[in-house]
């Protein structure tokens, strides 16, 4: 795909396009959960975080954990949303032996959270997606089917967990937009630290809704929605199965039909979960046991004085404080943590210098052994110092990659390794004479040929003369010399 | 001194402060009379091995400050009390044991009360007689083959039958006022917000309320003082400050204005509710009150707007009831059929109808013309109240429409079972206090009741009314203890 084309699927002379909105659950990052006092701490055993509201025992009353309220009004400003200052909690009841109440605590008609947008930086520039709510609901619990081989087990530890539903419009155009859009969505929210955003622990997933259309055409096609799907990589390949699916539904010259459907990671392919008309009917009611959850001004506002700087806005400062390059600015943006490293490199050394060796350097060391930043074996104290050393000159940018692959060892000093090993350059100007000296001694007939015009040759001699300072010698210093003696 | 069993909360409670009693003797005379009783069918469970050992450890070291010192009391099995079974009168329920105690309850414990049993009940508080309990109909001591009313018929029977002091009931259309209207006996449904739902087994939660059920008014202004208080385990309760209600009894009422509904006067109302009705007018007149003609428009709605917002809620709140977590289990070959099996099994007819009503009335598609449309009517009836307090400071009606009827005279006719709460349900819609109190008998010699109901939070109002009626009216329930067997 060409940097300014659209994503278009193609069948005999037609183009298709592909349209997708997403809805994204976001478990909300709080201690406990949205209406019970027990732990969210992921990966305990099961069933051991469990209270008995969570587990819906007779007479027992959600009470709302205001912390999640906060977190959700927090992330409604992260994605410049309107703020309801009134909205409801519903019921929405359906039977599962991993639902205790029997029903969902979820907002349907009065979300928490209106119409928002998220900016994406694409190749070819900037586009909006356009948010259309975030509301509140509990988590289900787990069924687990194949622990036992007659029996199916359930456990409550993620019952009433709370999560953020986040529906985006129908804005998104191809899997590399939802690709960008849910790392900028996880990017806002790990900056605000509203949900962490750890997918293989299941704290961000979404429904994917898939249709087509001819290119041109303005009317929607009819969706399909895949079903809970937990990976960025699942969800670019469901989507071009899904479309892929419909646009040969059209070609057949049938209808594409109304459904919820589940994507097979093995064999690559959605099917279908339940039609239209088996969709079940949820009966949605305001909770009685909840009263309208009301929202003050005051609140709104406390929450938003505590808004950090979010990733638009520090791209924006690093372009114009640091003079990045925008492409440079979102690599470094684009991850809370990395941000942070990055401003704490540069507090005391050359920015240039640190941007280069954390996107060139070090995020190939954290791509080769599949780390975050946050366990990067480098860290920033240690890497403004090794830049600090190229600045000043005590090493060449060559003899510090051969120190920076030392310092990955348990994140040692570079000042260390440069004394241990004798690496600090050769910057005395009469030390590198002398060895100029003997470079040119030992290759007269080389500089014969060079004083007859085969300029060419320098780069010879600068080799020579690098070898003979074993890699040491400043190679600023050694043209020089060497400029002033073979052409004095 | 009077018989031990017959004596009134106040009276007991200064018997045992002025060490006339112990806590052990009367604990006793309720059991031993109880254990002669079994033919009423109060009790579900009893708790009286234990509450003689509390009694003892009671009378070991007495606290005298306590609101209820040692005093024994049986409340209905709609209260989850730790290590004691709870059933909510239904086979469901059959074998759950709460590991926690209700709020309510826990009010009662806290000032030195001790559980003497668990009372029958409707099935999920859904009746109006006691006939639709798991456990067998309850016998009106009234008279034999007379049904108590419902669903508070175990606590009713059990007050009327000097079985215990005071008992709690809970009220969702009616289900304290009519049985103590059939029983002779003082019921209160405090305004919605004031007893803390906490722990009791919910059949329709923004209706219900627990309240008081006693032999007197001021046996009920005792107990309201008890359980009445703000819990955050509720997020309905009200945080307001409550009144010393029995310090605070007073029988002057002169000047106080009393509304009289015209609506509340229906087709077919038996002379002697008529006649109940004027003499409460006038023993009122008598008391210095002045009278009001008021009109509440909407009463002809309420009963039909309670059919569709109770059952909506219920449908909802017994999904818990699945078989999975507690309770009840009938094993299926799947999910599916364990359900259908469990729930088919499990619940009675009463329940299983409400659940139908309820299923429907929020289904899509009937959800408008029926639950939001009901909800409207609701507030209506609200604002029929609200307009009637800007003229007067409570509203004196009839308790119900009939007094007790025969043991299977109407299960077969809902609507006709139905009818029974016309003059109870308006004022759980409305959220305001309800009180009824024995005013006369009909031709057969049962019970009648009148009710008073108060502004919001204004139960010492209904309460001071009642008690100077109460002096006023000077009624004798007429029991013969035609059921009493030899203990063997």
């Amino acid at each position: 795909m060409s940097i300014n084309s659209e994503y278009l699927i193609e069948r005999e002379n037609k183009q298709y396009e592909v349209i997708i909105g997403l809805e994204v659950h976001a478990q909300v990052t709080s201690e406990s959960k949205l209406f019970s006092q027990s732990s969210t701490k992921f990966g305990a055993e099961p069933n051991t975080q469990v209270s008995l509201v969570d587990a819906a025992f007779p007479g027992m009353l959600p009470v709302i954990n205001e912390f999640c309220i906060e977190q959700a009004i927090k992330t409604g400003i992260g994605l410049k949303a309107k703020i309801n200052k009134k909205s409801v909690f519903d019921r929405k009841n359906y039977f599962y032996a991993d639902l205790p109440q029997g029903y969902q605590i979820s907002q349907y008609k009065y979300p928490i959270v209106g119409e928002g947008k998220v900016i994406l930086d694409m190749p070819n520039g900037q586009k909006e997606i356009g948010i259309e709510r975030l509301h509140l609901e509990q988590d289900a619990g787990k069924s687990i089917h194949d622990i036992d081989p007659n029996n199916t087990l359930v456990d409550l530890n993620r019952s009433g967990v709370a999560l953020m539903e986040i529906v985006s419009k129908p804005d998104l155009r191809s899997p590399d937009e939802v690709n960008v859009y849910i790392k900028k969505l996880r990017s806002i929210m790990r900056y605000l630290g509203t949900c962490d955003g750890n997918m293989q622990e299941g704290s961000l997933r979404a429904d994917v809704n898939v249709s087509v259309r001819l290119k041109g055409e303005t009317e929607f096609g009819t969706r399909c929605e895949i079903k809970n799907v937990n990976s960025i990589k699942f969800m670019q390949m469901a989507i071009i199965s899904e479309a892929n699916r419909q646009i040969d539904l059209l070609e057949e010259g049938k209808d594409i039909d109304q459904e919820t459907r589940l994507f097979d990671t093995k064999r690559n392919e959605t099917r279908s979960m339940r039609s239209k008309e088996d969709a079940h009917d949820y009966r949605y009611f305001p909770d009685p046991d909840l009263l309208p959850l009301e929202i003050s001004q005051e609140l709104i506002e406390k929450i938003k004085s505590d808004i950090p700087e979010l990733p638009d806005e520090k791209k924006k400062r690093f372009i114009d404080k640091f003079n990045l390059s925008p492409y440079e600015a979102t690599i470094l943006v684009s991850d809370i943590e990395t941000s942070n490293f990055f401003e704490e490199v540069i507090k005391n050394s050359d920015v240039k210098l640190a941007t280069n060796w954390i996107t060139g350097e070090l995020f190939a060391v954290l791509n080769e052994k599949n780390l975050e930043i946050s366990q990067s074996p480098v860290s920033a104290k240690n890497l403004s110092k090794l830049i600090n050393l190229i600045k000043d000159g005590t090493i060449s940018g060559k003899i510090a990659k051969t120190v920076f692959e030392q310092m990955i060892d348990g994140d040692q000093d570079p000042l260390i390794i440069v004394k241990e090993k004798g690496l600090k350059q050769e910057s005395d100007p009469k030390a590198i004479e002398e060895l100029i000296n003997k470079v040119i001694e030992n290759n007269s007939d080389k500089v014969a040929e060079y004083k007859s015009g085969k300029d060419k040759l320098f780069g010879f001699f600068v080799g020579q003369a690098m070898k003979e300072s074993k890699g040491k010698g400043n190679p600023q210093l050694i043209n020089k010399i060497l400029k002033e003696k073979l052409n004095g | 001194m009077s018989e031990i069993t017959s004596q009134s909360l106040f009276e007991l409670t200064s018997n045992i402060k002025e060490k006339k009693l112990s806590s052990e003797e009367i604990t006793k005379a309720f059991i031993n009379r109880a254990e002669k009783s079994k033919k009423l069918n109060v009790y579900v469970t009893d708790n009286f091995e234990k509450a003689i050992d509390q009694s003892k450890k009671f009378d070991s070291n007495p606290n005298l400050d306590f609101k209820l010192p040692g005093i024994p009391i049986a409340v209905k099995d709609l209260f989850c009390t730790n290590g004691v079974r709870t059933t909510a009168g239904s086979k469901i329920l059959n074998n759950f044991v709460p590991t926690y105690e209700s709020t309510v309850t826990q009010n009662l414990w806290s000032q030195g009360a001790i559980l003497l049993g668990k009372l029958n009940c409707d099935e999920f508080a859904m009746g109006s007689s006691n006939e639709t309990s798991f456990f067998g109909n309850v016998q009106n001591p009234v008279g034999e083959n007379l049904v108590p009313g419902g669903s508070s018929g175990g606590s009713s029977a059990a007050v009327a039958a000097n079985l215990t002091p005071v008992t709690i009931g809970t009220d969702t259309g009616g289900s304290i006022r009519q049985p103590a209207s059939f029983t002779g006996t003082v019921g209160l449904k405090p305004t919605y917000g004031s007893c803390s739902r906490y722990g009791i087994v919910a059949f329709a939660s923004s209706l219900d309320q627990a309240g008081p059920m006693t032999k007197n008014v001021r046996d009920c202004s005792m107990l309201l003082e008890v359980i009445s208080s703000f819990d955050q385990k509720d997020s309905t309760s009200i945080d307001y400050k409550r009144n010393y209600y029995s310090k605070e009894l007073s029988k002057d009422i002169k000047g106080k204005k009393i509304g009289i509904p015209k609506e509340y006067r229906v087709d077919n109302m038996p002379d002697e509710i008529e006649q109940l009705w004027k003499n409460g007018i006038a023993y009122a007149k008598d008391c210095g009150a002045e009278i009001i003609d008021i009109s509440l428009p909407h009463t002809n709605y309420a009963l039909p707007t309670y059919y569709i917002v109770a059952p909506a809620e219920a449908s909802s709140n017994l999904a818990r009831y699945d078989g999975v977590k507690y309770g009840f289990r009938s094993p299926g070959q799947n999910l599916i059929e364990m359900y259908e099996k469990t729930r088919s099994e499990g619940f009675g007819d009463e329940v299983k109808r409400r659940i139908m009503i309820g299923t429907y009335v929020l289904s899509s598609g009937y959800y408008d013309a029926y639950y939001l449309k009901a909800q409207k009517v609701r507030q209506l009836i609200k604002k029929d109240f609200d307009d009637a307090f800007s003229k007067v400071d409570a509203i004196l009606t009839p308790s119900t429409p009939s007094s007790a009827f025969k043991i299977g005279e109407k299960t077969n006719d809902p609507v006709s079972m139905y009818l029974n709460d016309i003059f109870t349900v308006p004022i759980n819609l409305a959220g305001l206090p309800g009180i009824s109190i024995p005013a006369g008998k009909d031709k057969n010699n049962y019970p009648l009741g009148l009710q008073v109901i108060g502004k919001p939070f204004d139960e010492q109002n209904i309460l001071n009314i009642s008690y100077a009626l109460e002096d006023k009216i000077n009624f004798k329930n007429d029991i013969s203890d035609w059921w009493l067997s030899e203990y063997k």
